[in-house]
């Protein structure tokens, strides 16, 4: 059953295999910079994420260069993280994105404060991710605030959220999943994913549990553009499983064929998880390398884009 | 217990500038545990005033004293006598003490010497880890005897988040992630069921003021002094 | 040995520089001494473990006080060496001589701190 009638929750319903992007609003209140990455995007993928002061940085408001998106004819995948508001403003930002034809959305927990450029913020986590979820869901099945009381127009809206296969501890990362199968997600977008081997262990847990059968499960896939950013990821950034390999692979061509050999890694990916049982589609993060993802789309096979009615 | 840091020098010498005659209020519990506010603290930070202000041509008179608790009234009444000889006190107590003083002698600015920075062990001397932040709704019995609201550092009810990084957080590689902590806990003990519930959205109860009256007392007619 | 060192330097013994607290070297300086210094045994030679240690550390956190406060840091410092050494200890005593003449006299001796003990009744 139709619960939100989004482009993504059509396709993937009709059982394609999804594809989305990802775009960070700009540091200020050029509409423009949007709609200029968002162009590399139109017709490449089926929603676009757009995330949420990412890395705890301020940057323009998740919702409203959402809807930008739905004026330049993209389908956004808004982005909201427990770390800046509480529950009455996310409820309000809930109704508010849905009035305004929001129609996808991703429950996520958000990085901390210390992170970004206003270290010393304080933190709102009035509610966790897992807590979001449900809040979304009494919202629009139920008609009732967190609170209780009745909503008088329920928001429309494809629940979503994020699941991290190769954080610690390992065994506990399908629970999880579990949890926000149980809260009430619809779909899921992975961690970027580089160790496969893990990914698929992950996967198998999850189709033994049943959870694939429950829930939308989009691949997370973020190409390597250099050596340099593989290492970076690697060791600097928390949660990220980078195996020896893909270094390998990168030091075994010449510089200016490092971005080329992270586009075949992501390429080889892809081609493996749409063959893999449990994974609906890709979730492809091409980090402020937007203009690269319609040559990517077309090399992954991942176009035309269907239309579903 | 409640553990305290001192201000920084500058900051006290900034607050008292104006004043000629002032009284250093240590309190003999917590903040003397943790080093922060007991005798010897009182003693130093009288020695560094008296020092500083002489040393700017701006002698100061100062008193010292060190009351038992500064959290009951018994002992601030020891006080009584003698603080209106003061233009201003400066206490090492925790915020709760330095705020019942100022009730005291409403008349008397009285300025904090300490930081408050919360509830804590005591791993070594000199050294405090934070264990509680009287959220006043215990989830303990859930957790393995580790709190989620302390030692999470987004306060996760339904963690582990994606940023824990080998059993440390994302925020400090040296800071436990108290969510994996939890985890190998309860599975050592076979309790793992006991977070694979969801955690409802806390109802929060340190959002206003609050008073705790134990069952089987009542509130005096009038507070008395 | 009958080795001679500077008159100014007045030794206060104490059973292991351990004992010596942040307040001993304070009142010192608060009282018009020119500057302190702990001589204690050689590092890894304490008959207590850790009491030269400790006492270098308060040594430390009496120099961040100066500091502070705006006196010079050097007045305050810590020497260790073996009780054998009698010669270094000779060196010790003039070198903090020296450096003290350099600093010139403690502004704080033509004052007298104000100070009441208020005893809890």
């Amino acid at each position: 059953m139709m619960k939100s009638g989004s482009n993504l929750e059509k396709i993937l319903r009709a059982g394609h295999f999804a594809f989305t992007g990802e775009l960070g609003p700009p540091r200020g209140a050029h509409a423009e910079e949007v709609r200029k990455k968002a162009a590399h995007l139109k017709g490449r993928v089926d929603a676009v994420n757009i995330t949420d002061n990412q890395t705890a940085v301020v940057r323009m408001a998740s919702w409203a260069a959402s809807l930008i998106l739905i004026q330049e004819g993209i389908e956004p995948n808004y982005q909201m993280v427990c770390r800046d508001r509480n529950r009455l403003a996310m409820q309000a930002d809930i109704l508010g994105a849905s009035a305004l034809g929001i129609r996808n959305m991703l429950c996520l927990s958000g990085d901390h404060c210390l992170f970004g450029d206003h270290p010393t913020a304080k933190g709102v986590f009035d509610l966790d991710s897992i807590q979001l979820i449900r809040m979304v869901k009494q919202l629009r099945d139920e008609g009732k605030f967190q609170g209780g009381a009745e909503v008088d127009g329920r928001p429309s809206i494809f629940i979503g959220a994020a699941a991290n296969p190769f954080a610690d501890p390992f065994e506990w990362r399908v629970q999880r999943l579990a949890k926000k199968v149980e809260a009430g997600v619809d779909f899921i977008q992975t961690q970027c994913i580089y160790n496969m081997a893990k990914f698929r262990e992950f996967i198998r847990l999850a189709n033994e549990e049943g959870l694939t059968e429950k829930v939308f499960i989009l691949a997370g896939i973020t190409p390597m553009k250099s050596l340099g950013m593989a290492k970076y990821m690697k060791t600097k950034v928390p949660g990220m499983d980078v195996p020896d390999e893909i270094i390998t692979r990168l030091q075994g061509v010449a510089r200016d064929k490092q971005a080329e050999e992270g586009i075949r890694i992501a390429l080889e990916q892809i081609a493996e998880l749409k063959e893999m049982k449990g994974v609906h589609g890709i979730h492809l993060m091409a980090i402020e390398w937007e203009h690269r993802v319609p040559e990517i789309a077309e090399r992954a096979g991942m176009l035309p884009r269907p239309v579903v009615n | 217990m409640i553990v305290a840091k001192r201000k920084p020098f500058e900051e006290i010498l900034q607050m008292i500038a104006g004043h000629r005659k002032v009284l250093i209020a240590g309190c003999g519990t917590c903040v003397a545990v943790c080093l922060a506010g007991g005798e010897k603290e009182v003693a130093v930070l009288a020695a560094e005033i008296d020092m500083a202000r002489r040393l700017k041509n701006q002698p100061i008179e100062l008193g010292q004293t060190t009351l038992e608790r500064q959290c009951d009234r018994e002992y601030l009444a020891q006080l009584d006598d003698r603080a209106a000889s003061y233009e201003a006190i400066v206490s090492l107590a925790c915020g709760v003490g330095i705020q019942f003083l100022a009730e005291r002698f409403p008349t008397i600015p009285v300025y904090p010497g300490v930081d408050t920075c919360g509830l804590a062990v005591n791993q070594d001397v000199g050294w405090y880890e934070e264990r509680c932040r009287s959220c006043g709704r215990c989830v303990l019995d859930r957790t393995g005897g580790i709190c989620p609201v302390t030692l999470c550092a987004k306060g996760l009810y339904n963690g582990p988040c994606g940023g824990t990084n080998r059993g440390f957080c994302e925020i400090d590689p040296e800071q436990p992630c108290a969510w994996y902590a939890i985890y190998e806990r309860l599975k050592g003990q076979g309790r793992l069921e006991r977070i694979r519930a969801i955690t409802p959205v806390q109802e929060w109860r340190d959002t206003v003021p609050r008073t705790l009256l134990q069952p089987g007392y009542r509130k005096p007619e009038k507070a008395k002094s | 040995m009958r080795l001679s060192y500077p008159a100014n330097v007045k030794i206060i013994l104490v059973p292991c520089t351990g004992k010596v607290d942040v307040m001993h070297l304070l009142q010192a300086i608060q009282r018009g001494a020119d500057g302190v210094y702990c001589v204690g045994c050689l590092e890894g030679t304490c008959h207590y473990n850790q009491g030269n240690l400790r006492c270098r550390e308060r040594v430390e956190r009496v120099r961040e006080i100066l500091q502070e406060i705006g006196l010079e840091p050097d007045r305050v410092r810590m020497y260790n060496l073996s009780s054998g050494e009698a010669p270094t200890f000779v060196a010790y005593a003039r070198e903090m001589t020296e450096l003290i003449r350099r600093l010139g006299p403690n502004p704080l001796k033509h004052s007298k701190p104000s100070i009441r003990l208020e005893e809890a009744a």
